[in-house]
């Protein structure tokens, strides 16, 4: 069948078997011309216990083992891939770098997309949240406190960006309203 | 109760990893590839040992039907001598005669996709005659046991070993005080985020090319050149960035059966990775162990004598179980001054998985016996268990319980007095004495070590390339697998300093063996110490040797007046300057190559025991560390709540203080899944724990903020002062467990994983705790 959604805001059209696996599609997308290679989308259980192959659906985190293709019709499909690149990694992905929450990497963007979700429903949580948000993925490596500390601060630093766009817009709010000021009195 | 970041520059790895760039062995799947899976028919039937007696004609029919199902190959099809095994040859391929675990596999199968392949492997039915098998380690030493190597000279004793010194059952007879214990240790899944995988591909030329997640890509090629008769000069391997390792990775998985299909496939690249049921199935653990210890005292608490008996079960095939059990005797008395010991050790055949390498090798099993006896000893003569320790522990000079001379740094004294500093001990009574209702609480001190390089009598040497490229850029070709601990990136800040170059300036080339030099296998501890230390040397020739040759440009008479900085060699005196990469420009290819080399010092005087190791034996080299936990057990349900872990690392000179951290962070999540949790399950050589619903591994939810804390030591031998630590942590969390619960439950938990069903029935046995 032939499936339409969004892949890391590219539209995408491909032709998949309805009973596809979403991991597998999404990791064989770039071997097709001009389609997105999100092989950051890695599978470490197929079950759905480890959350190596979550990703963004709508804004909420999936795990895409468990979803079928055809599931992201319509769709907007965001991975790690799609949230910054090396050159312009993500707040939180700079965050994982600079704590040291990155080490075989593999839960990585997985775990970055967990936390991307979280803070999109938490812009402020404290550890236990931090830790409760990102149960749902494995890692092996980290003992993952070097992830809360990269979550924590991720947090921080997009509470200021937001901070600072309130602030912008607030300015302009006040410019705009007085120059309103006139005719909505 | 937090570590505090340090200030560190991100691993070079940090950021492809994060934006999800990296790309590993399971990424690859190269245009037109083919798929390979392997039949285990065992795990199906639940029969673990049995006579092969052939695939069942009409299901290789039905299965070669399926569309996309190109070939089923047998033991029949392997062409060299389809057996594996790192120190004994005695896995085969693929199994033509008998199995002898649930996991083993009889035929391998081809196909267009992974559907196909699946199809056709669901079809595949085996004719295998089931035979008596062995799933007890002592059960299979008694006389007429099963054999599960028939014929084999020593039957199912991989291999019985002594390590002694003065007389341990005379000191034992005649010392005042003696605590005894039995310990039984579970085996323990690596649980690897990327399972075992790779691709292959014989090329034209008939050079066999695979990349695969191996931590040992240079001795691959033996593995595979062996098995299936293939010259190892003719294979290529490479390594990229494993998705985690821990041991389970060194030997070989999908190596051999992989290089089998690449030469059934006319020449297309073929992909195996195993799923988590298979890599459960198929691949290593580590070792299950029994243990009896018994440990003799002055009553001021000075060691006199140890003597132990350890039967470690190697499963199936050998693997490095004699290794394994080689490093568990050679820690078996502990970090401690004790003069009289004895340690027995036997290693066993039995039908059950393969046990192999795992970080802590041997020695995360005897931790808990050796830690558990000092904690009956402080409790029997009423000492306090850290002072117990710290009065025996091992200093720099003193000989350790195999009578090895400590000659290198050796700080656990230092380790021992920061953690009776700490807080987290200082405040035990009263944090103790605040339990809420219906929870127990308790504090544990141990102190653990482990050994580095591979010991005396095989060489642990690594060599180290690194080029100034064309365009005055630095490169080191690193020869020994990252599997996530980061080496790779530990390479290129050593390179970087020893050069004078900003971090970050100098690149590496992931282990291949066509680039590269042979360096050993990512394990042991070694990686970094071994290659960090030829490294250096390299680097030093490099400088000395761009000195030299930007001297006649910069019309400089002395090159001492001359220094290598960043992307020049500059002459501070006159402020003239060479650039790397014009300087790159002046010297043919050849001239912009350093190689060195680096092999481990050994124990020069070893002690006469342990001779029936054949190599490895003794270690000279440890990295010590003392952790601190505190726990909480609810009364109702056993449950095991860690609130803090402290652990405090001796590891020389710390390079990377973040990685340093990582590493101790790592082994003890790692170390506190196996004291609480981890509870592999097998019934007759049946795996009943095949997936991470029924084998759990930490969340997050399940570990706490672990401190991590460096004392400041330096081993001279090291690069920059440096010892390994990639293992000592996950030596801690069971003896600090089994130590905390003991101050919690009143009782001494003794067979691991401390379970909520355990730890209740251990509070069941107890009376009830009076209420104030």
């Amino acid at each position: 069948m032939k499936l339409c959604f969004t892949l890391n805001g590219q539209p995408v059209a491909v032709d998949a078997a309805p009973d596809k696996r979403a991991v597998d599609l999404l990791r064989e997308l770039g071997a097709m011309p001009d389609m997105p290679d999100v092989k950051d989308v890695k599978e470490g259980c197929g079950t759905g216990e480890c959350g190596a192959c979550s990703v963004l659906v709508d804004g909420v985190q999936k795990l895409s083992c468990l979803l079928l293709a055809a599931q992201l019709e319509g769709r907007e499909i965001v991975t790690a891939s799609g949230l910054g690149d090396e050159a312009h990694p993500h707040p939180i992905q700079r965050a994982f770098a600079e704590h040291g929450a990155v080490q075989c990497g593999f839960c990585t963007p997985g775990m970055v997309v967990a936390a991307a979700a979280l803070l999109q429903a938490n812009p402020n949580p404290g550890r236990e949240d931090i830790r409760r948000g990102l149960s749902g993925n494995l890692c092996r490596c980290t003992g993952y406190v070097k992830v809360v500390d990269a979550v924590e601060a991720a947090a921080r630093e997009l509470a200021g960006q937001d901070a600072a766009r309130r602030n912008r817009a607030v300015g302009k709010g006040k410019r705009k309203a007085k120059n309103n000021a006139g005719s909505t009195s | 109760m937090r570590t505090p970041s340090q200030p560190c520059p991100p691993r070079a790895d940090a950021f492809s990893k994060a934006t999800g760039a990296e790309r590993y062995a399971f990424d690859q799947q190269p245009e037109g590839c083919l798929f390979a899976g392997a039949f285990r028919p065992g795990a199906l039937t639940g029969v673990a040992h049995g006579r092969v007696r052939g695939l069942d004609s009409a299901s290789v029919r039905a299965a070669l039907a399926v569309p996309g199902v190109l070939r089923v190959l047998t033991a029949a099809d392997v062409p060299g001598a389809n057996l594996q095994g790192i120190v004994h040859k005695d896995q085969p391929v693929l199994c033509g005669d008998v199995i002898r675990h649930a996991g083993d596999p009889v035929a391998l199968v081809l196909a267009e996709s992974p559907e196909a392949l699946r199809t056709g492997l669901a079809r595949l039915v085996a004719d295998i005659e089931p035979l008596p098998g062995v799933f007890d380690p002592e059960a299979a030493l008694k006389r007429g046991a099963p054999q599960v190597h028939a014929g084999r000279k020593g039957g199912n004793l991989l291999l019985g070993a002594l390590i002694e010194k003065g007389d341990a059952r005379l000191a034992l007879k005649s010392a005042p005080v003696v605590v005894r214990g039995e310990f039984s240790i579970q085996p323990q899944e690596h649980a690897f985020l990327e399972t075992q995988c790779g691709v292959a591909q014989l090329l034209p030329d008939g050079v066999l090319d695979i990349t695969v997640s191996t931590q040992a890509p240079f001795r691959d090629r033996f593995e595979i050149g062996n098995a299936l008769g293939l010259d190892p000069f003719r294979i290529r391997v490479r390594a990229p960035h494993l998705g985690g390792g821990f041991g389970g990775k060194d030997g070989a998985t999908v190596q051999c059966l992989l290089g089998l299909a690449a030469l059934f496939a006319a020449g297309r690249p073929v992909r195996m990775a195993w799923d988590r049921e298979e890599s459960v199935l198929a691949g290593y653990k580590r070792h299950a162990v029994r243990l009896r210890y018994a440990l003799g005292a002055q009553k001021d608490g000075t060691l006199v004598a140890l003597s132990c008996r350890l039967v470690y079960d190697t499963g199936a095939y050998a693997h490095l179980g004699g290794e394994v059990m080689e490093l568990g005797m050679e820690h078996a008395a502990g970090p401690y001054r004790i003069p009289h010991t004895r340690i027995e050790g036997r290693c066993v055949y039995t039908n059950n998985p393969i046990a192999g390498a795992f970080r802590g090798f041997g020695v995360a099993q005897v931790s808990p016996a050796f830690e558990g006896l000092m904690d009956e000893l402080a409790a029997r003569l009423g000492l306090d268990p850290l002072a117990l320790r710290r009065k025996n522990a091992l200093l720099r000079g003193d000989e350790n319980g195999s009578g090895v001379r400590l000659t290198g740094s050796t700080d656990l004294a230092a380790c021992l007095d920061a953690a009776a500093a700490h807080e987290l001990w200082t405040t035990r009574e009263t944090w103790r004495k605040a339990a809420p209702p219906l929870v127990r609480r308790g504090v544990g001190c141990v102190a653990v070590f482990n050994g580095m390089g591979y010991g005396r009598g095989l060489p642990d040497m690594a060599i180290a390339k690194l080029e100034l490229t064309e365009g005055g850029e630095f490169l080191v070709y690193n020869g020994v697998a990252d599997m996530g601990q980061g080496n790779a990136s530990a390479f290129a800040l050593l390179a970087a300093t020893e050069l004078g170059q900003e971090p970050g300036a100098v690149r590496v080339v992931m282990p291949d063996t066509g680039r590269c030099h042979p360096s050993g296998s990512s394990s042991a501890g070694r990686t970094t110490y071994t290659y960090g230390n030829a490294l250096l040397k390299a680097c030093a020739a490099m400088r000395e040797k761009l000195l030299a040759r930007a001297a006649m440009p910069l019309l400089v008479d002395s090159l001492a007046d001359l220094e290598l900085a960043p992307g020049a060699v500059r002459h501070p005196a006159t402020g003239r300057a060479m650039p790397l990469a014009v300087l790159a420009r002046f010297l043919p290819p050849e001239d912009r190559l350093c190689v060195s080399e680096f092999l481990m010092p050994v124990a020069q005087n070893p002690p006469d025991t342990g001779k029936d190791f054949l190599i490895g034996f003794p270690h000279l080299l440890f990295a010590y560390a003392a952790h601190v936990a505190r726990i909480e057990v609810d009364e109702l349900t056993g449950r095991v709540r860690v609130c803090d872990y402290l652990a405090i690392t001796d590891g020389g000179k710390v390079l990377h203080r973040q990685g340093f951290d990582q590493q101790a962070q790592g082994g003890v999540a790692q170390g506190l899944g196996y004291a609480l949790f981890e509870d592999f399950r097998q019934v007759q050589g049946r795996i009943l724990t095949r997936d991470l619903s029924t084998y759990l591994i930490p969340t997050a939810l399940d570990v706490p903020d672990i401190e991590s804390l460096a004392v400041d030591g330096c081993e001279k031998s090291g690069p920059r002062g440096l010892k390994g630590v990639g293992e000592v942590g996950i030596n801690g969390p069971a003896p600090a467990m089994a130590a905390a619960l003991r101050q919690a439950t009143g009782q001494w938990l003794r067979h691991l994983p401390f379970t909520p069903e355990r730890v209740l029935a251990a509070l069941k046995n107890r009376k009830p705790r009076r209420r104030a």
